[in-house]
């Protein structure tokens, strides 16, 4: 019996598992194909591919105020902002300058997305560890947002509140007491956030010194957004390439230099109190004048190429339109931060246990349809 | 001695951050009126939703059973993704042959809710209505037409 028992093989192998298309915890149909040793991860490999809906093709016979509401599509998150990317892309192509009072909305209304976006990471990330309660206190203020998008915009999620020129609508009248009470409200709430997740000693412990990436690994990987920010990475479109009325507010650049979970969570943490801030500054400044300019009803470009790039949730969104003089675009390229975010994962995760895969993901707040567009 | 101190004191301030984290769960617990859920279905008959809420697209008809629309196609040409598909006719007013509708098709299932129909209709015969519930057993339910019968144009539109 014991030599049966000495004579097998007992050291451990490489195995592969996969993780998705369909798991809870990769927000999406992302399947990453996890190549193990035990339960440590020797390589990530992400399969894309399944929520693939061809946008930029489907660009290339649209005309540019259909467009915009593709790009909802893509970053569901974050929409306003992509619909704004493809905005001044064409506003820049066609020379057109937009009114104040317009830059002022699609200001706030990006911050007032930037938040929902990073309250709806907040509460997602502490159910993919485990904790229920944060998902809920997450969707409860993000529940107030939503509102004034539906009230204004006309849609909870995908708005397409943005057109070529301007804006679909005027602002509704209750936009600005709205937009005023969630700040006071949401004042109150987020340092709950923090003695809810930020200050649990098991949170922490899953989340300090895991996944790290170094600011040299974070530009050569092209990691934007509140991920590279994290590493060091000082990234921010805002501040280097300011576009609407960024130019005009005062806001601080959330750096931090260690590169973990940790760091990045806080973050997105301190990123909230800044587009909190940035919204104050505006919303009793909003000054009067048209909603948009009127364009042709067929808005044809000139000959030309042309990048715009905005900062979203996640990172730097890139528009790049080159155009033959026709109604559509001959080509249109969109440079998704979640694309590339995502092709750090491997170098994050190599040497980390399982569970901590699911902590570094929801660190780098993926959303699949933007990698897979 | 240094390192178990540093044991229990480890447990202790963890323990204290759990209790800390309680605290604000508990106070939802023992303040319900701070619960903001909406029982739907229940609250139907109070539920209202925004004016701008972007639900289907509809045809106005007057009191007259009349509406505006000449059939021009601008929506058609201005929708994302082949919704809306209107099938003209020839009517004749006046001794003039004119363009009209025979059927305002629109494919629900096909709709992104996008609104640029909206602006396009030069007489703004179609509006965005505030329904949302469209769940239904078949797909063929959910190609409208959306003129009713018996239906015609406004005196007055062109």
């Amino acid at each position: 019996m014991e030599e049966i028992i000495h004579d097998q093989e007992l050291e451990s192998k490489e195995y592969f598992i996969n993780m998705g298309p369909q798991h809870p915890s990769t927000h999406g149909v992302l399947r990453l194909v996890l190549s193990l040793d035990g339960e440590i991860i020797r390589k990530v490999e992400p399969h894309l591919g399944y929520i693939h809906r061809s946008i930029e093709k489907m660009c290339e016979h649209d005309s540019y105020q259909q467009i915009v509401h593709l790009t909802d599509r893509m970053d569901y998150l974050s929409c306003h902002i992509n619909n704004e990317a493809v905005c001044l892309a064409v506003e820049q192509a066609l020379e057109l300058e937009v009114p104040d009072r317009v830059k002022v909305i699609r200001t706030i209304i990006d911050e007032l997305t930037r938040l929902s976006s990073h309250q709806l990471w907040w509460g997602v990330m502490g159910m993919d560890l485990g904790a229920i309660t944060s998902f809920l206190y997450g969707f409860r203020d993000r529940e107030m947002i939503t509102d004034i998008f539906e009230e204004t915009c006309g849609a909870r999620l995908t708005m397409n509140y943005n057109i070529p020129g301007g804006l679909f609508f005027d602002i509704h009248p209750n936009f600005q007491k709205r937009t005023k009470d969630f700040i006071a409200y949401f004042k109150k709430k987020l340092p709950e956030y923090d003695t809810l997740l930020s200050n649990n000693v098991i949170f922490k412990q899953r989340m300090d010194g895991i996944g790290k990436l170094s600011k040299e690994d974070a530009i050569s990987f092209g990691v934007t957004g509140p991920t590279g920010r994290a590493s060091g990475f000082s990234c921010d479109v805002r501040k280097h390439h300011p576009y609407m009325a960024y130019d005009r507010v005062e806001f601080k650049e959330i750096l931090d230099t260690k590169g973990d979970c940790f760091a990045r969570y806080k973050c997105r943490i301190a990123e909230m109190w800044e587009s909190m801030h940035i919204i104050e500054q505006l919303i009793d400044n909003i000054p009067e004048g048209d909603y948009k300019v009127p364009t042709k009803a067929v808005i044809k470009l000139p000959k030309g190429e042309w990048y715009q790039k905005v900062e979203t949730a996640r990172g730097e969104f890139g528009v790049y339109i080159i155009s033959e003089g026709q109604r559509s675009p001959y080509r249109l390229k969109f440079r998704s931060p979640g694309f590339s975010n995502l092709s750090a994962l491997d170098h994050m995760a190599r040497g980390c246990k399982i569970a901590d895969l699911v902590a570094i993901m929801s660190t780098l707040d993926l959303v699949i349809p933007d990698i897979d567009r | 001695m240094k390192s178990i101190i540093n044991y229990f004191k480890e447990i202790f301030s963890g323990l204290k951050s759990l209790v800390k984290g309680m605290s604000v769960t508990g106070h939802y617990i023992t303040h319900p009126k701070e619960i903001i859920t909406q029982q739907y279905p229940e609250n139907k008959a109070t539920l209202k939703m925004f004016e701008r809420f972007r639900g289907e697209v509809v045809l106005l008809h007057d009191e007259n059973n009349e509406h505006k629309c000449t059939g021009c196609s601008a929506c058609e040409v201005a929708c994302p993704n082949g919704t809306i598909e209107i099938i003209p006719k020839r009517i004749e007013i006046d001794g003039r042959k004119v363009k009209a509708i025979d059927q305002f098709v629109y494919h629900l299932q096909m709709c992104t809710m996008c609104g640029l129909c909206i602006p396009a209709c030069p007489t703004d015969a179609i509006v965005m209505a505030n329904t949302f519930e469209h769940a239904v057993f078949d797909r063929s339910k959910l190609t409208k037409i959306l003129n009713k019968p018996g239906s015609k144009i406004m005196d007055g539109i062109k």
